[in-house]
Order: C-alpha cells, then structure tokens, then sequence
C-alpha cells in the first residue's frame, strides 16, 4: 500500500530531483536532475532505495510535512536543523517516522541543497523517463512545478528496513574556501595567455545570481582575445562560459543544452555536487588537473558508492 | 568525408566535442547530423547521448564504460567513411501555419520594414524548405536556415512578456516557432496549430535535428480543426 505526504508549507524551493533527464538534449531538453547528485544517492542508500530514486531537493529553507502513514526517510546535503514533533532529527541518518508526525526543516546552517529521501520513493509519474523537476517548461516531477502549501503527495510502499548511518569518510565537508578542480574548456584558445594564470590564481565569489540554471562568479574578469560570443554549440554541467565582461558563468542542472559563450573550463564531475552546495558569497578558487585525474576521481567514486549500496 | 579541419575536443571529463568547422553552413552541418546518425547505428557502449549543433557535435559519455581515447578512435575511422551526405533519410515536416492578423500581430510591421505586402510575405515566407540545424533555447525550439532574405526584419524593439505556443515569427534573418509559451522578441506572422513539444505525446518533439521544415498556409477555420483533432 502507498501512503501520502502533506505539504503544511512548501519551502523557499522544493522540488522533486532524481539524477536527471538524459537522452532529449538534441531536442533542446535540458537534464535537469539534482544540483548534488551525490548527497541524493546518500539519501537513497538511507532509505533502502535505488541509487536513482527521486527525492525532494530542498533550497535554503525547509518545508513543513505532514505524514499520512509510517514511513523512513534521509536527509542529506546542505545541514538543516530539523525536528519531528519538536524533537531534533539528525543528519545523514534513517528516520523512523509514523503516521500523523510532523516533520519541520528549518533554515540551512551550512551547504544550499538538502535532500529528503522517502522509503518507497515519491509517487510521480516519470514523464522522458525521469521524475525530475524542470521548473522553465513545467515539465515533471508534481505537476511540472515547485512544491506548495497544502500539495498531497504519494509515496511508495515501505517495507520495514534496518536504520543506517553514512560511514564519515563518505560524508560532505563545507570548508571556508572551497578548491574546484577544472580541466580545460572548448574554447580555451579563444583567451588571451595569461587568461589562465589568471582563472586559476584568483578568488572568486558567488554572485546574487545563482540558480539551478547556473552561478555566475564575480571576481578578476579573464580576457578574451577576440570577443566572447561563438557559434552556440553543445554545453554540460560544469562548462565555465565567460560572456564579454568577462566574469565566468558555471552551467547547472537546469542549463540550457546549446550556448554561444566561450568556455575557459570545466568543473570536473566529482566536484560538481560541492557546486550544486555553495551559495552566495561563498569563495572558489579552482585547480587545474588532467582528463585522466578527473575520470580516476569519476571512478574512485562510483567505486565507493557501488560498495557503500552493496553494505 | 575528408577529415580536413575536424577537432575532437574534451568538454569535461565526460563528453567531447567534435567540432566540423567554424561557419554556419548547411555543408558542415550536414556532416554533424551524418556522425550522429552513423554513431547512433552503431550504439557505442558508453554514449549517453548526443547534442547536434551548426558546426559540432557533442557526445556525453560515461568513462567507466568507454575511454576517451577509444571513443576517439571510434569517431576518427567513422568520420574517414564516405559520408551519407543526405542520403539519410532526411524528414521533410509540414507546418500548417494560419497567417491571420489575429495571429500574425507584426505582419503589419514586417511590411512596413520590407516593402513587400502582407501576401507577399506569406508566399515567401511558405515557399522554402527549411533545414533544422539544430534544436535548443527552450526544449523543441528549432534553429532553422534558409529564410528568404526579402523578408528579413529586425526584432521588436520592446519583447513580449508571454508569447503562446506554436507562435510563428522573424528575427533578422531567421525564422522560427516558439514551442511553449515564452517571453521574447520575435516579429510575429502567424501560428501552427500543432503542437511542437508535448510531453505526454508518444513522440514529445515533433522535430529534430536534420529536418527539413516547410511551412503551409491554412485558414482560422483548418486552424481550429486540426487543434481540436489534435489533442483529443
């Protein structure tokens, strides 16, 4: 039997992610998926469930749920303090939950993005093959939009399961300034020479504008040799354009297939849920490493997951 | 094909662009949509997808299952291949299209701009093919090539708040439809009735990349049929 959830508010931004909606770029369909596809698989592992399971992603502010059946749920990610009927829950962790308890995430302590797994998963239709949310075209998850007040949402069966914890060395850390690894862009010849001492040697900041779509940086502009626009071309998560003031744009989740900006970098892939986590004002300064060193970390990775769902 | 000016470049440590040139030519894009169907036929373990562009081609991939340089290998004896230049079999999609004032708000200005009437607009404007050289913006937005110059007409200076779907406009010298309801500065001339980007359809986007479109003129009586027949 499936049980319900009640949204008594929604949060600043919940919405339901899964790891993303591949295979439609060509059709100008962007992946979507969640901002930290790493603490959702953490979330999922918490909970019994896929790897791939959706979860809700919820931005800065917490939501407030109602719980219409008993249930275990995770919450990874960013750190919210939250309490089930005013008693703290902790991060990282299975939570037991029964049926009529009130679960109440607060504002985000440290991180942007926490994620809340439900045992059984949530109960949306996958629409191109995934129940991700992409909020521009309405398109998945609940409605094709963001979680409100007073949404009644199904979840999945749960069959009871043992309570388990993450072993800390696969745990996130938030430190002050946080080192991305990059390797080199597409376009990285469109630059002037000492472009990348400067990229890499400078601090940079994340702006006001940030979403899902993207965040753009400001610190020390990089100087293009002759203009910054291209012929728009195929672009992934982690591509770092720079517009013509100079000032690079990290693509996201939520963005666009093609773009026509030069590309000095590209946020390797194992740093890209770190990304999905900082939030305005947060310092990056970025390290420059090999193809080679980026997939190593790619598979020392997927190693650690495949053993930690296996435990 | 000649490999002569192809570049196989990283994007990110799991995906590579492979680049044909650096003009926006129906030659180059043509030899784009030729390697993504060849790679497609020969289902690569380890693609997860592909994006077309006017002059590349991104191939996301996942290393645990292909190596960079094998995938490189791959794409270097296949672009070595005489190429199917078109003779894949390239879809040609009619567009009805309903031209009325009620629908085409700029027509008026766009013959202010040309010199040409509203009919003669329509005549031109329904008289191509057009190539889709890629798709992308919003999903199902297609890039189309091969307007007539005659018609070309600058943006509006202010852009709507909200466009409806299937709205057919001009900007400069490309034509295109908006897929869903959108903001933007496109000179409107009319709108199709069918719907280019529908996720419960079987076939969600009613275009791809390689098509070639041309539109047809119909009047607001075809118009409202074909809507309703449609999504029954």
């Amino acid at each position: 039997m499936t049980g319900q959830i009640k949204f008594i508010s929604g949060g600043m931004l919940t919405s339901i992610q899964d790891l993303g909606r591949y295979g439609y770029q060509k059709y100008g369909m962007p992946v979507s998926g969640a901002m930290d596809t790493y603490s959702l698989q953490l979330a999922n592992y918490l909970v019994g469930n896929k790897r791939d399971e959706a979860c809700f992603e919820i931005t800065y502010l917490g939501p407030e749920i109602e719980f219409h059946s008993d249930t275990t749920i995770a919450i990874s990610g960013a750190i919210m303090q939250s309490t089930i009927n005013g008693k703290p829950v902790p991060m990282s962790a299975s939570i037991p939950v029964s049926n009529g308890e009130i679960l109440v995430m607060g504002a985000v302590k440290k991180g942007m993005r926490a994620y809340l797994s439900i045992a059984g998963g949530i109960m949306v239709p996958e629409v191109m093959e995934s129940k991700s949310t992409y909020l521009r075209a309405k398109v998945g998850g609940f409605q094709g939009r963001k979680i409100e007040t007073g949404d009644l949402i199904e979840i999945g069966k749960c069959s009871p399961i043992p309570i388990k914890e993450i072993p800390s060395p696969l745990l996130f850390i938030y430190p002050g300034i946080q080192t991305i690894r990059v390797i080199k862009g597409t376009e990285f010849d469109r630059f002037e020479t000492d472009a990348w001492n400067t990229f890499l040697n400078s601090e940079y900041t994340v702006s006001n504008q940030n979403d899902r779509m993207g965040y753009r940086l400001s610190g020390t502009a990089i100087k293009h040799k002759n203009g910054a626009d291209i012929i728009s071309s195929g672009i992934v998560n982690g591509s770092i354009q720079v517009p013509g003031h100079g000032e690079p744009i990290i693509m996201m989740a939520d963005h666009q297939t093609v773009g026509g900006y030069t590309k000095i970098a590209n946020v390797v892939s194992v740093d890209l849920p770190i990304m999905g986590q900082m939030k305005a004002g947060d310092k990056i300064k970025f390290k420059e490493i090999t193809l080679v060193e980026a997939q190593d970390l790619i598979k020392k990775q997927e190693e650690n997951l495949v053993k930690l769902f296996n435990l | 094909m000649t490999n002569y000016n192809i570049k196989i470049i990283p994007s990110g440590d799991s995906a590579m662009l492979v680049r044909f040139g650096n003009e926006i030519t129906e030659k180059i894009n043509t030899r784009v949509h030729d390697l993504h169907f060849m790679l497609d036929e020969l289902k690569v373990k380890g693609i997860i997808e592909m994006v077309p562009a006017y002059t590349d081609l991104l191939i996301l991939y996942d290393p645990l299952k292909v190596s960079y340089d094998g995938l490189n290998q791959i794409i270097n004896e296949e672009i070595k291949k005489p190429g199917k230049q078109g003779t894949i079999k390239q879809r040609i999609i009619e567009i009805p299209v309903c031209y009325d004032e009620e629908f085409g708000s700029d027509l008026a200005e766009v013959s202010e701009h040309t010199g040409l009437s509203k009919d003669e607009i329509i005549r031109i404007h329904s008289n191509s093919k057009y190539l889709v050289y890629m798709l992308g913006f919003t999903p199902g937005f297609s890039y189309l090539g091969g307007m007539d110059e005659r018609i070309a007409c600058p943006r509006k200076k202010i852009p709507r708040q909200n466009i409806p779907a299937g709205s057919v406009g001009i900007a400069d010298k490309q034509t295109g439809i908006y897929p869903i309801e959108s903001p933007g500065g496109w000179q409107l001339i009319g709108r199709t009735p069918l719907n280019l980007f529908n996720p419960e359809r079987e076939e969600v986007f009613l275009c791809q990349a390689g098509d070639q479109l041309q539109f047809i003129p119909i009047e607001k009586v075809e118009f409202e049929s074909i809507k309703i027949a449609q999504n029954k």
